[in-house]
């Protein structure tokens, strides 16, 4: 009887069973410097350094049917106390069948194609004070059902909690027109954070086509930003209720990639459409040349203008990717996004290479050229150019 | 002699107009023996680990597992995922070769959780800066092929057939492979691969054979060798299953993103 019992507990265990093995992640050691002199008091000057840490624990038994993940990350900054944070980046179990998948917890998921901006993009809250490109994101709680089959995947998602979008701090830089975004922020919907949202999508890949539609019904990511009325200079995130169409779409034939993401997002307040066209051309290395070269293009588009709170809505990234394919990995991407109807360009460097087995050397700098105050996102940013290198160790 | 010359000739006649073979045809017949030999494994996985090599003996290691399902009537899946060198890890990637139309292929990103699908055309590049391209590590069908016997030759006192591959699909780094094929295991030992400019670029060579399900041989250890960078590749395989039941359900875009 006692064997019997504990062979059933030792069965349920099982799937917990502790392991190094199953242990990975990085620290990062973050170097920034800030070129020129900031344009708002309080704001830091010249350099910054940052930490942080993001071990992974994975653990999938059944076949790879079953997988467990948890995946916390912590930040320390020296400047800027928005930007030292804790967060649970992914805390989730999922189980596969034939048929489905069920994914429960705190997840992160991407939708999309495009490569200089992410519109259909839509689950997961920006961590803006990490990154100002808006890639780093805070984990969001789901239930994600995923129905499996001929007809492609449908992804159902009941999303019960709300992240609140990071700004820079009073003393971080490129925290851009609002000197102090609150942490209280103010919610369309009277269940504030704790407003349900719903979103689905169908995807498939259909011979050279690989095709995403989808629906998101709730609490916008992007909030709308209003000044405080009375008192100092505090600004407080709104965040609307909305309803958002998108359709991503790549063809990918020969050696392009051919690209779309589309969106149309209807609120009470406004109602807009916004796109991103691009296509990619690459050059494949071989046994004598090794690296590959590639050239990407793109459109960004937004039907509202000058009143759209992206600075994205007429203009075009050109960008130059290099991957040496070298035993350090070596790839760089340099280029740029440039307004078509302002005096406004934003050129970008992202380089990283591998240093011995488990090191890793990134370089990333950004110069904002803006010299319209139309712009005013970009012209808000435009003394914060800098320079970053990354040492990061991985194990 | 003369008579002896004549009786050779004749018997050589006779040879070719029995088999009425051309050279192309022989080779196309081998490498279709070949492909029957190989047929109904249904699925495999193993662990992969690489070393490469620059000119000066430095070494670098990658470690890998991958899955494979045969496709009957098209070319087969395959499933990567990279436990090595550390920065990659969890880095997916998922292949369907076709015999007759391009290859589709996806990566997968783990820190970013993108599925990039890539274009395949990049069949000469590096496969994870070693000496490998991708077209050497990719599904061999025996459409993707033109063929020629040149003749038998022993091998490490192996016999083998010697025959010429030209690739027709397009992309490809090379305008033609040499192979041994192993008449006994009808398994390539050696290949000779020549560049655009037809010279000779790398050569692979295959060892450790074992055969599973008393069927099927896989060489467990192939070293390429690149003349002109001096550069080298090794990868071994080890703990190879055979026929555990996979599906295609574990070769879709949703299970690249489950798998760590």
């Amino acid at each position: 009887m006692f064997y019997k019992k504990s062979f059933i507990f030792l069965l349920l265990i099982t799937p917990l069973q502790f392991s190094w093995a199953e242990w990975s992640g990085s620290v990062s050691l973050e170097y920034r410097h800030f070129t020129e002199e900031p344009l708002y008091p309080n704001q830091h000057d010249g350099a910054n350094s940052s930490i942080a840490f993001q071990p992974e624990y994975n653990h999938s038994w059944n076949n790879g049917r079953q997988l467990f993940s948890f995946i916390p990350y912590v930040r320390e900054d020296e400047n800027d106390e928005e930007r030292s944070q804790a967060d649970i980046r992914e805390l989730s179990w999922l189980t596969a069948s034939e048929n489905w998948e069920l994914r429960l917890g705190i997840r992160k998921v991407f939708w999309g194609v495009t490569e200089s901006q992410h519109l259909v993009d839509i689950i997961n809250q920006s961590d803006l004070a990490a990154n100002i490109d808006g890639e780093d994101k805070f984990g969001q709680p789901m239930i994600n059902l995923a129905l499996i089959g001929d007809y492609g995947t449908l992804d159902l998602f009941v999303l019960p909690y709300f992240r609140e979008r990071s700004f820079p701090g009073e003393e971080g830089r490129l925290r851009g027109l609002y000197p102090d975004v609150t942490r209280d922020a103010i919610y369309q919907s009277d269940d504030e954070e704790k407003h349900i949202d719903y979103a689905a999508r169908w995807s498939k890949s259909i011979d050279v086509w690989d095709i995403g539609l989808s629906y998101f019904n709730g609490t916008s990511r992007d909030p709308i930003i209003n000044p405080l009325m009375d008192g100092p200079p505090i600004f407080v995130p709104y965040y609307a209720l909305i309803q958002q169409l998108g359709l991503d779409l790549q063809a990918t034939v020969d050696s392009w990639l051919w690209k779309l993401e589309y969106i149309n997002r209807d609120s009470d307040f406004e109602s807009y459409n916004a796109a991103t066209l691009g296509l990619e051309y690459t050059w494949f290395g071989n046994a004598e040349s090794p690296s590959d070269l590639g050239l990407v293009l793109e459109y960004l588009y937004d039907d509202r203008g000058d009143s759209a709170a992206t600075p994205f809505e007429n203009d075009i990234f050109l960008g130059l990717r290099v991957a040496l394919n070298d035993t350090q990995s070596t790839d760089a991407l340099i280029g740029f996004i440039k307004d078509l109807d302002k005096d406004t360009t934003i050129y970008s460097i992202e380089a990283s290479r591998r240093v011995g087995e488990s090191w890793k050397l990134s370089l990333e700098a950004r110069i904002y050229e803006s010299n319209d105050a139309t712009d005013a996102n970009l012209y808000a940013i435009r003394d914060d150019d800098y320079v970053q290198m990354e040492l990061s160790y991985y194990f | 002699m003369t008579k002896r010359i004549f009786i050779l000739l004749l018997s050589t006649l006779i040879w070719n107009t029995a088999l009425a073979q051309t050279p192309e045809e022989k080779g196309l017949a081998i490498a279709v023996e070949a492909d029957k030999r190989d047929t109904g494994w249904k699925d495999s996985s193993s662990e992969m680990f690489m070393t490469l090599r620059n000119s000066q003996g430095q070494e670098s290691k990658r470690r890998m597992r991958t899955k494979a399902l045969e496709v009957i009537g098209d070319g087969d899946k395959s499933l990567t995922i990279f436990d090595q060198p550390r920065d990659v890890k969890g880095t997916a990637f998922l292949s369907f070769t076709h015999s007759k139309k391009p290859d589709d292929q996806w990566l997968y990103l783990p820190a970013l959780k993108r599925v990039k699908r890539i274009s395949s055309a990049n069949k000469s590049g590096p496969f994870m800066g070693s000496e490998f391209a991708y077209e050497d590590i990719s599904s061999q069908e025996v459409d993707k092929y033109t063929y020629k016997y040149l003749r038998d030759e022993k091998l490490e006192g192996k016999d083998c057939f010697v025959i010429e591959r030209k690739p027709t699909y397009e992309y490809s780094g090379y305008t033609r492979m040499v192979s041994w094929v192993d008449k006994n295991m009808y398994q390539a030992r050696k290949v000779e691969f020549y560049d655009r400019k037809n010279s000779l670029i790398k050569t692979l060579s295959m060892s450790k054979f074992k055969q599973y399900k008393g069927k099927f041989w896989r060489a467990l250890q192939m070293d390429m060798m690149n003349h002109q960078t001096k550069k080298s590749t090794t990868l071994e395989w080890k703990d190879y299953k055979f026929q555990s039941g996979l599906k295609s359900r574990d070769f879709d875009k949703n299970a690249l993103k489950r798998l760590r």
